[in-house]
């Protein structure tokens, strides 16, 4: 049943993030301010001044401290939790491939914003998904209240024995971060319960039990046995990220999975969206499925793990997908997700034909009417002969 | 920091007293058979769990210098002994009189930190 405060707010992305964090008040938070991030810092900021969380803050010189700082405080055994966007996200790089390699169970909100260059400042995923390999769990929020939801639920995941994985979770820049946005919130005491104590593994601060982190594997040692041992706490975070959503759902009435399909079971046309383009995306379902045309959607929430049997029997029955992609895999057949779903689905029988969509780079708006041309664009391939040519498809390009 | 390169340089003469590197009682943590370990034997993101366990793990393998010592120069400050980074000085009576080869990694921090240039780095020799 659910139990939350009955009051729903107005905020922004960024306060909605900021308050998960001061009802988790983690140990230490270490970061540094970059749009369109900066508002949650500086909220958290004024937490710990305020002495609304027990919170060490440590401020640093750049992200790369930033993200070596959270190391350090989560290999000592504390909770330890940061956010970033963009560049800040790119100049971590190195060291989140070592807090997801200690396996330190770190939770950290990423804006999305674009890379440079030409430099931009608004909403894309090229920062997070140039990130899909560095080994944390990446889930994808649509809406203030997921980025709400999700910060919560991924300590829990972040903290499970059978994970003990770094989780970064994401809200699109502006769009959500800087737009103001409905927000239901559970009260702080119901957060502590369920997120529970922190339980540190071989913690560096343990001076009666003294530990090495991060040895020199040797000349011939077992990098090789770690990463195996990376990719199937991977494996296991499927029913993880699944079970806290579960478990969520009691305490606070919303439903979550590794995927949110919409509108599928019937579909013979369907998209597949990252972030707060679903919600766009929901509109012009239901329009086109008033003029009939069965059309459906999946939304992505969980991209690593990403749950490839789930998206096979998700859309093993729809006739054409198209993926629409907000980040360029440059010199790939397609983006990120595009190449996740087309090899998803290659086990199908039939299998679906999977087509390559771009848009919303840089902050380039994408309006509904964009989405109705990619499900034109679908109907037509669905009714051809012939399988349609995989090449990219822009939405909302300006043409040459 | 002086390198000398004589040709057919000799290792340092063996410790009097080398110091004991096999512990008394057994490693609670047993990793004598790690070669053979797959993924889930090792530790969360490959922790070290037990202290002090160089002191049955021959750490000195890459060492391309050796120092020297000669001990009549050592005035028994003791800065070598503080600034090894692999407690590698061995000292008696006040004063430098050998390296635990076996844990010498040839950084020459010893030899550029001794003030009465006691200590020298030569070409180690494999044998």
């Amino acid at each position: 049943m659910a139990t939350t405060e009955s009051e729903i707010l107005a905020v922004t992305g960024n306060e909605a993030v900021a308050e998960a964090m001061r009802q988790i008040d983690p140990d230490v938070v270490c970061a540094y301010p970059i749009t369109p991030q900066t508002e949650i810092v500086q909220i958290y900021a004024q937490f710990v001044a305020d002495g609304a969380v027990e919170t060490e803050f440590v401020t640093v010189e750049s992200e790369h401290s930033a993200m070596s700082a959270v190391v350090g405080s989560a290999a000592g055994g504390a909770r330890t939790m940061t956010a970033t966007s963009s560049q800040g996200f790119a100049l971590m790089w190195e060291v989140l491939f070592i807090a997801a390699s200690y396996r330190l169970p770190v939770v950290m909100t990423t804006v999305n914003r674009a890379l440079s260059g030409p430099i931009n400042i608004h909403c894309d995923h090229s920062d997070t998904m140039g990130g899909r390999d560095t080994g944390w769990i990446q889930l994808y929020g649509e809406n203030h209240q997921e980025a709400y939801d999700n910060c919560i639920q991924a300590v829990r995941i972040a903290e499970h024995m059978d994970v003990r994985l770094p989780v970064m979770h994401m809200l699109d820049g502006y769009v959500i971060s800087g737009a103001i946005g409905p927000l239901q919130m559970l009260h702080k005491a119901q957060v502590q319960e369920f997120i529970g104590p922190y339980r540190a593994i071989n913690p560096m601060l343990d001076t009666k039990k003294p530990v090495t982190v991060g040895p020199f594997d040797g000349l011939h040692g077992w990098y090789f046995e770690h990463k195996v041992a990376q990719n199937r706490a991977m494996d296991r975070a499927f029913k993880v990220i699944q079970d806290v959503a579960d478990e969520y759902a009691e305490i606070s009435g919303r439903h979550y999975g590794l995927l949110d399909p919409y509108r599928l079971e019937d579909a013979e046309i369907a998209i597949v969206v990252v972030g707060s383009t679903a919600g766009t995306s929901r509109m012009v379902i239901d329009k086109l499925r008033d003029k009939g045309v069965k059309a459906g959607m999946v939304r992505v929430r969980a991209f690593r793990p990403f749950p490839y049997e789930a998206y096979a029997q998700a859309l093993q029955h729809v006739k054409v997908v198209g993926v629409l992609d907000r980040a360029d895999s440059f010199g790939a057949q397609g983006g990120p997700v595009f190449l996740e779903i087309r090899a998803a689905l290659y086990d199908c029988d039939p299998r679906p034909q999977v087509l390559p969509f771009i848009y919303g780079l840089g902050g380039r708006d994408i309006f509904p009417d964009n989405i109705e041309e990619a499900f034109a664009e679908l109907q037509k391939a669905a009714q051809a002969r012939k399988p349609a040519s995989t090449e990219r498809r822009y939405l909302n390009l300006r043409k040459d | 920091m002086t390198v000398e390169k004589k040709a057919g340089a000799k290792r340092p003469a063996p410790l009097k007293k080398p110091r004991a590197r096999k512990p008394a009682h057994k490693p609670k943590w047993d990793i004598s058979d790690v070669n053979s370990w797959g993924p889930e034997r090792h530790e969360l993101g490959a922790v070290i769990i037990e202290a002090g366990n160089s002191t049955y793990n021959e750490t000195g393998g890459w060492r391309s210098l050796v120092p020297i010592i000669e001990t009549e120069k050592c005035d028994g400050c003791m800065l070598c002994y503080f600034y090894c980074p692999d407690s590698s000085i061995v000292v008696e009576d006040g004063k430098a009189v050998g390296i635990d080869l076996e844990h010498c990694k040839g950084c020459g921090i010893c030899a550029k930190e001794c003030p009465t240039k006691a200590i020298a780095m030569q070409i180690d020799v494999k044998e």
